[in-house]
């Protein structure tokens, strides 16, 4: 039952795009085109997945037993750098298709502040464990797969639009955006 | 390296013609995330300008150094640690700041604004250049925070910097210190910032 709660909570309530504005960059930048959102959807499950397991098992067992706790933004990000170049490198020598599929999208995963932000996040869930972590980790990375699909959607529709010249390009992506937000904003009280 | 680069414009670039929330959409998060009041906008601003100036003083002076392949991990470890600098001091000096901004401080890292200005401006200028895109950047940065702070903090609580001007029962539009306030502010100072630069640059 708390595994539900959480899972429900980080991908509607919390949504971590539309109320918690981590990874707004690929959320305005790649959703263009439907296709391309599912794409970078599937490289930051694959990423924010295997960067919170490894940055929690970090934190648990080498930087809190040294006390350096403090270090915790320099290392997790370098883990997460480190593990994108070898996510890349063992993706295209294991698997060319999945390769061809989220190769693109994984070099702009280092900065999406998303995949940090969750790792930060994970380790300060209340009486937290790698289990809870993970599913953290998943449920929070389709959280951010429908936000970004539903508002790519949403974009490929406003192209055949009549929109008023002030509002073209980011403002009205920004307007869709907060029409979004206001929407999953229904979801507070859920659980 | 060698062209001669008018100072003035530089600092000014980066206040309106390249101002990096309006115009160029860097470092979105913090942008939504921080300004539900114009205090916090200020705060992440200023928190943001001091990691901005540190990593590109630090940046341009061991530019030749870095060997170019792995100039991107090395930019994004002196970036890390000025981070940890700030988190420490605000933490222990203004813990209120530290508590508001919460995981947005150690998300200064990824703000692209930083990473982006070393990559593509101090990595090949020298110091003083540097140091001063620094600072019109980081300025526009913390004008761009601070607007959208106080226009969010008038429209949803009705009061700048934590001063109130209507009475404690009035209705205010609670919508914009809420989530979706961030995007449909942001999206309507966008326009108007776009009319305003339009007209200084003609």
């Amino acid at each position: 039952m708390e595994y539900i709660i959480i899972i429900i909570a980080a991908i509607f309530v919390n949504n971590i795009v539309l109320a918690q504005f981590l990874g707004i960059c690929p959320f305005l930048g790649v959703s263009s085109k439907v296709s391309t959102s599912v794409g970078m959807s599937g490289a930051v499950l694959f990423v924010m997945t295997i960067a919170t397991i490894a940055s929690y098992l970090l934190h648990q067992y080498i930087l809190i037993p040294l006390g350096l706790d403090y270090l915790r933004t320099i290392t997790f990000i370098l883990v997460i750098a480190a593990l994108v170049q070898m996510v890349e490198i063992i993706l295209k020598k294991v698997s060319p298709p999945l390769y061809k599929a989220l190769g693109v999208f994984l070099p702009l995963i280092t900065t999406n502040c998303a995949v940090l932000g969750v790792a930060i996040l994970a380790i300060g869930l209340e009486d937290a464990s790698l289990l809870k972590a993970v599913i953290f980790a998943i449920a929070n990375s389709i959280g951010f797969a429908l936000a970004i699909i539903v508002f790519a959607s949403i974009r490929e529709q406003l192209e055949l639009a009549n929109i008023p010249e002030g509002m073209k390009g980011v403002p009205i992506n920004l307007l869709v955006a907060g029409l979004l937000s206001l929407a999953f904003l229904g979801f507070t009280g859920l659980v | 390296m060698t062209k001669k680069i008018d100072q003035k414009q530089n600092f000014l670039k980066g206040i309106i013609k390249d101002n990096p929330v309006f115009i160029m959409l860097l470092g979105m998060c913090p942008t939504l995330g921080v300004t539900s009041s114009a205090f916090n906008g200020l705060g992440m601003g200023v928190a943001t300008l001091f990691v901005l100036l540190m990593s590109n003083i630090v940046v341009s002076l061991i530019k030749t150094q870095i060997p170019s392949k792995v100039r991107i991990p090395a930019f994004i470890i002196i970036i890390a640690s000025f981070v940890t600098i700030v988190e420490m001091v605000l933490e222990a000096f203004i813990p209120f700041l530290y508590e508001q901004l919460g995981i947005f401080i150690p998300l200064i890292v990824v703000n692209c604004l930083i990473l982006g200005r070393a990559e593509s401006f101090a990595s090949k200028n020298n110091l003083w250049s540097s140091i001063v895109d620094a600072l019109g950047m980081g300025i526009g940065f913390i004008i761009a925070l601070t607007v959208l702070g106080a226009t969010r903090e008038i429209l949803g609580s009705g009061s700048i910097f934590e001063m109130k001007f209507v009475s404690e029962d009035a209705n205010t539009f609670i919508l914009f210190i809420l989530p979706p306030g961030a995007f449909i502010a942001l999206a309507y100072l966008s326009v108007l910032f776009n009319k305003i630069s339009i007209k200084t640059i003609s």
